[in-house]
């Protein structure tokens, strides 16, 4: 462990940009969710009556989570209920990130030849996540007591935040074990948090109609934190077994480091072909190759959530034909009257926004290429930088299509009505393709910015999640893709959005072919 | 026949930094043509921009009687490429990656393929991120070598290498230079490689073109160390301009002269009775040290 203050302090130093960013942008969100719930209600009954009702909605439910109060206090634990999932992606991403993605660079090895200990980067990179989820649970708690509510529910939503964060670095840290590349790393670790959050979804949903699939909740992370219930049980014991955890991982990460050499993983890499298969002979075939696992991977994984989302459906439709009032609340967030239609464009909402983190990963791709030095050798030959660009959009365009595909093809099948729900699923891909559209764009026109495509996706699932509750105006919403497709299959934005991916994306790959590679 | 390569003038900008400050480099058809230049000379840049990865802010280039922004893909079906720092996809053989990176050039020639994994001593089954630099940059080389192209470029191919590989990558390019149908362009560090292989080179700092030409031009412009043991006094050395560092003691001189003094130099030694003499043409290092260092040549 020697030397790990001082890697600490390089982790908070390289971080000094990124980290108060979500420290502080999550932090804060309670304290959004609560003001835009004063605005919204200005009498008790009002709130009531909208807690009974959100509470029944499977929609709500699967997003964020079973509501089991009328407070507003409650109201805006559950309100934050995805918040959790980015905590955890920002958690494990810091961890990977100071860990196996420079063990990758080569600047693990030479830390480690100086007076460090084996431990003191994994050390370090879970101590400078774990102090920055900490720092964003005071936050939460400040800003809350400030306000008002009660003390120990604010003080347990802040530590429901970090805890989520904390067990998360401890994904982060037996994944960065297990493989020998970052890319790995990072696969392992969200595969892990997707399947927690399909886990709770598939639970929660499940305890609202016959409750035969509500131990699935308890099978993640995610359900646990959500049983403190803060300002209404305010039960602390799930944050103990989250702190347990989070330790053991932490641990298990410590011990399998002492089971592998520095730059490999406990995959050990396999020997391969000596030659190359006739498909690897172009840009698209060597693209191909780039990302067939993440394809696979997605499709897989939406495939699971469809199959989910298809399963609880019967009991979303009877449960809400049992409770008044549930119908109209439905269509101010759906567009149709139909409850399963509702249902499932919530679903299809929610799969939309996620698949095109999909879409950005992969088309941010071209920019790995560049960075990496892998795009020189490969431009050095008769590869035009609009093949080499195409080659890797192409997947960021099809390859969420398929995913969602699947997933809506699992969940029409399982619930029986296959037409509606493909198509209500399906309806998302345009706006998936604008996104990708934005990342391409972003690669060619101002290459150093790349990453804010995860900005403009993050504001397009801020849009989704905080707007609505906001009363934001129309022209905001409008901004999110995403407001444009609730409707099912129209042709008219459909058409639109299409024009406009095709548009951002094609003057993307223009502008990636005027400019200097590698800048 | 035009030159593979004529760039005149290149200008080249990063913000504030200038990395080309009006760079030429001719290479002739057929030749091997040594680049040199301290690390940070601006060699990989002028590469990057014969290649039209990066576009020069001002000067002409010419490659293959093309313009290498413009004509780029065309341009790259003729000649193949070898990066400096070069790093391959994690996932793929060696082998994998060599067949992609020659089929993307249009094919290349498997005995070839097959005679230079051997005499390289390279395993194509291991994957990209079980190579180490000088396995990383045996793919390339083999890559390049195996491809059927007029010209290669090739970034300080050896820096990786063994000093047992290193041979077998001089053998190869002196076989190419027998065969007499390729041009190389050798960005290098190793002198005795540049020494062996090249016809003419050309030399960089920061980012202007300081010499070029045969090593023999280039000797011709620097000095000749002179040490002669001599019968009776000499007189009027010191006085002729071009020569320098003089010493004399018991009969012995030892100076540097430049090849224009040359003549009247040995003419005074003649003069005074020579006994002995050793004559030494400047090393290519100290014509490198010259250079690098920023002193001003002769």
């Amino acid at each position: 462990m020697t030397g790990t203050g001082q890697l600490l302090r390089l982790v908070l130093r390289r971080d000094r940009g990124v980290m108060p960013l979500w420290v502080f942008g999550i932090g804060i969100l309670p304290l959004v969710y609560l003001q835009g719930f004063d605005t919204l209600f200005t009498t008790a009954p009002e709130r009531i009556a909208y807690a009974r009702v959100s509470a029944a909605n499977t929609g709500f439910v699967a997003l964020y989570g079973p509501l089991h109060g009328d407070s507003v206090g409650e109201l805006v634990v559950w309100r934050g209920g995805f918040v959790p999932v980015m905590i955890a992606l920002a958690a494990l991403l810091t961890v990977l990130r100071h860990t196996r993605a420079d063990e990758e660079a080569g600047r693990t090895e030479l830390i480690r030849a100086g007076v460090t200990g084996r431990f003191a980067p994994l050390a370090a990179a879970v101590l400078a996540t774990v102090l920055g989820c900490t720092v964003m649970g005071v936050i939460v708690a400040v800003t809350l007591i400030g306000q008002g509510l009660p003390a120990a529910g604010a003080v347990a939503l802040g530590a429901v935040f970090a805890g989520s964060g904390w067990v998360f670095a401890g994904v982060g840290a037996v994944a960065a074990q297990i493989s020998d590349s970052a890319r790995g790393g990072r696969t392992i670790a969200v595969l892990v948090l997707g399947v927690s959050y399909v886990l709770r979804l598939g639970g929660d949903i499940s305890a609202m109609g016959d409750g035969r699939l509500d131990w699935l909740s308890w099978l993640s992370p995610l359900g646990w934190v959500q049983r403190v219930f803060p300002f209404g049980a305010d039960d602390w014991w799930p944050l103990a077994l989250t702190v347990v955890v989070a330790a053991a991982a932490v641990g298990g990460g410590a011990f399998l480091l002492t089971r592998r050499d520095i730059g490999g993983g406990l995959l050990a890499g396999r020997l391969g072909p000596a030659t190359a298969s006739a498909a690897l002979g172009s840009p698209l075939g060597l693209a191909w190759r780039l990302h067939r696992g993440l394809l696979f991977g997605w499709t897989a994984g939406f495939a699971a959530l469809g199959l989910i989302f298809g399963g609880v459906g019967s009991s979303v439709v009877q449960l809400a034909e049992d409770s008044p009032g549930v119908s109209e609340m439905f269509t101010r967030i759906g567009g149709t009257e139909a409850i399963s239609g509702a249902y499932f464009t919530t679903a299809a909402q929610l799969s939309g926004l996620i698949i095109a983190c999909y879409a950005v990963q992969a088309a941010l791709r071209i920019r790995d290429e560049e960075q990496n030095g892998h795009a020189e050798a490969l431009l050095g030959t008769d590869v035009s930088r609009w093949a080499w660009g195409f080659g890797h959009l192409v997947f960021a365009l099809i390859g969420p299509a398929v995913a969602l595909f699947a997933e809506g093809l699992l969940a029409g099948l399982t619930f029986g009505d296959l037409g509606q729900v493909l198509e209500t699923t399906m309806a998302q891909v345009p706006a998936v393709w604008v996104l990708a559209g934005v990342t391409v764009l972003l690669i060619g026109a101002v290459p150093k910015l790349s990453a804010a495509a995860w900005a403009v996706t993050a504001t397009a699932l801020l849009i989704m999640l905080v707007g609505p509750l906001l009363r934001v105006d129309q022209w905001v919403l409008d901004l999110s893709p995403f407001t444009h497709v609730s409707h099912g299959l129209t042709v008219a934005p459909m058409l639109s959005l299409t024009l406009i991916a095709a548009v951002l994306g094609g003057a993307g790959l223009f502008a990636l072919r005027r400019r200097d590679v590698p800048v | 026949m035009a030159d593979a390569i004529d760039a005149e003038g290149l200008i080249k900008r990063f913000g504030a930094v200038t990395a080309l400050d009006g760079l030429d480099l001719t290479v002739r058809t057929g030749e091997v043509h040594g680049f040199l230049g301290p690390n940070g000379a601006g060699k990989t840049t002028t590469i990057r921009v014969l290649l039209g990865l990066m576009r020069a802010d001002g000067g002409s280039a010419r490659l293959l009687d093309g313009d290498p922004w413009a004509d780029a893909t065309a341009l790259h079906r003729r000649l193949a490429y070898v990066p400096g720092d070069v790093t391959f996809w994690p996932n793929l053989t060696g082998g994998e990656v060599i067949d992609l990176l020659g089929r993307l050039r249009g094919g290349l020639d498997t005995a070839r393929r097959k005679r230079l994994i051997e005499r390289f001593e390279l395993d194509p089954r291991k994957k990209g991120r079980a190579y180490s630099k000088g396995n990383r940059q045996k793919v390339a080389l083999i890559a390049a070598l195996a491809s059927d192209v007029e010209l290669l470029i090739l970034d300080e191919p050896t820096s990786g290498l063994d000093p047992l590989m290193e041979e077998v990558f001089r053998e190869t390019i002196l076989e190419e230079k027998r065969r007499g149908d390729r041009t190389v362009l050798l960005s290098s560090h190793i002198l005795s490689e540049v020494e062996a292989l090249c016809d003419r080179l050309t030399i960089i700092r920061a980012g202007r073109t300081v010499e070029t030409g045969t090593l023999d031009d280039l000797r011709h412009l620097t000095r000749t160390t002179i040490r002669a043991e001599l019968t009776g006094p000499v007189n009027g050395l010191a006085g002729i301009a071009g020569v320098h560092d003089l010493t004399t003691a018991d009969g012995r001189v030892s100076f540097d002269v430049d090849a224009d003094a040359l003549e009247p130099a040995l003419k005074s030694l003649v003069a005074a009775g020579v006994r002995s003499l050793v004559s030494q043409p400047p090393s290519l290092e100290e014509l490198f040290l010259r250079h690098y260092t920023g002193e001003p040549v002769r």
